[in-house]
């Protein structure tokens, strides 16, 4: 197994306020990392750092062994996937959405024709290509959101709790369809949720950040079987030592 | 009615006519040149002085024609910075004022436009991978009705302006005269009646461009 992505030693500020620290966390080829915790624990600067969406004020971001620079940003955004909150549709078609990410690259039609097709096809949303995508209902437009970034084919897929605006109903169907296709695309993910159920049903590892800090990195098993600290305790709901 | 026949079958009219939406359409072609790619930079852009030059474009949203026409001709006149160009009392000096004036309003009113939208979607487009061409391209396009408001608000100010043109284009028979100045001209020789026939011309015109703009914006809704 080869390492994806490798974070050292980031910080994120907003302005003189630390956002989110991380010393060392590391993602492996075909790894789901669930990155948890409570809202406002700094999950999503931290996923918009590793995306360079954000910049942060120390620290380094390696991708298969390469450290990441703003001038690289396009070319390696474009080893990436992200879905974030909210889908964020283009005001175009639903087949349109979904391509667009592979139009940004120039990949060739017959290409983007097979792939968009495939992935509308797996999210089952193939009757929806031709809707206007800021038609569709909540559920819908997440999928169409992930086939979008499936599509791309991602050597690294970077989910911000994109399941947290759905209904429970909704919530879980989308959570089934994506936990079969991580396992079977080997999609290495990092998967930002505040929701344990989600983390451990979706992630081979869980990362705990509390109040801006990594406080732990392990296997659900691990982390819930030896939490290192009482904070950690108290965030997965077990009784103090 | 007798007035209006001789308006359309005046051949002069049908100069003046053709002349204004000539520079009118040419100054907020040129205004919207500068202005989607400024407007775009104010709007999506960090760097310092940024609230300044907001603050700048955004008054000159409001440029008095005539103060534009004092400026323009200032620098146009024969004794002036840019007077050996022999521009003053040309159609090109026309289009220069028009631009002056237009140009802050495309620029002020993209910048608006392109601060609507959600700041994430550029995110996610980024995100795409989309280099800063495809985002910006995507950006227009979601931002398109607004900016399409832009363009009439830019050719609206233009083809209604007086002052301006009449200073830098001296209202010339045949060279510079456009509806606005023949309007003024006709009266001050006291005749109404060809005045207010000029007008509602005027007022035909300006409504039909910016009906078939609002189709083609209010098209755009419905899909």
């Amino acid at each position: 197994m080869s390492t994806v992505l490798e974070i050292r030693d980031l910080q994120i500020r907003r302005g003189k306020n630390i956002m989110v620290e991380v010393d060392h966390l590391v993602v492996e080829q075909g790894e789901v990392l669930a990155i948890i915790g409570p809202n406002g624990a700094g999950k999503s600067s931290l996923l918009l750092a590793v995306a360079l969406l954000l910049k942060p004020a120390r620290g380094s971001i390696l991708f298969n062994g390469f450290k990441i620079t703003n001038n690289s940003d396009t070319q390696y955004r474009r080893h990436l996937g992200l879905v974030l909150q909210e889908p964020l549709l283009l005001d175009t078609s639903v087949f349109e959405n979904v391509a667009a990410g592979l139009r940004f690259r120039h990949t060739p039609r017959p290409e983007i024709q097979l792939r968009t097709e495939t992935w509308l096809k797996r999210l089952g949303i193939e009757h929806l290509r031709q809707r206007p995508a800021r038609k569709l209902s909540g559920g819908e437009a997440q999928r169409v959101s992930l086939a979008r970034a499936f599509a791309l084919q991602p050597d690294l897929l970077l989910l911000d709790e994109p399941f947290s605006a759905l209904d429970a109903p909704t919530r879980l169907r989308l959570l089934d369809d994506l936990h079969d296709i991580l396992s079977e695309t080997d999609t290495t993910t990092l998967f930002i949720t505040h929701d344990l159920k989600e983390a451990s049903n979706l992630g081979d590892s869980m990362a705990v950040i509390l109040n801006g800090k990594l406080h732990q990195c392990g296997t659900p098993d691990e982390i819930y079987s030896n939490p290192k600290d009482d904070d950690v305790r108290a965030f997965l709901g077990l009784a103090a030592n | 009615m007798d007035l209006i026949k001789t308006i359309f079958s005046d051949p002069e009219v049908w100069q003046i006519t053709i002349l204004s939406l000539k520079l009118s359409g040419l100054g907020t072609l040129i205004s919207l040149l500068i202005g989607l790619p400024l407007g775009t930079l104010l709007a999506l852009g960090k760097f310092p002085g940024r609230s300044f030059f907001m603050s700048i474009v955004n008054a000159g949203m409001g440029l008095p024609p005539v103060v534009v026409g004092l400026m323009i001709a200032l620098l146009l006149w024969r004794s002036g910075p840019l007077g050996s160009l022999r521009l003053i009392y040309t159609p090109s000096a026309i289009v220069i004022a028009q631009t002056v004036i237009s140009a802050p309003v495309v620029t002020g009113l993209t910048a608006a436009a392109l601060q609507q939208l959600n700041p994430r979607l550029r995110m996610q487009l980024m995100g795409l991978g989309a280099n800063t061409i495809q985002v910006v391209g995507w950006l227009w396009w979601e931002a398109r009705l607004s900016l399409l408001a832009a363009l009439m608000a830019g050719f609206g100010s233009v083809i209604s302006e007086v002052g301006a043109s009449m200073m830098v284009g001296g209202n010339i028979r045949y060279q510079t005269r456009v509806l606005t100045t023949a309007i003024v001209l006709e009266t001050g020789k006291g005749q109404f009646d060809f005045a207010i026939a000029l007008s509602v011309w005027l007022l035909l015109l300006t409504f039909i461009i910016n009906m078939t703009l609002t189709w083609i914006q209010q098209r755009g809704v419905r899909s």
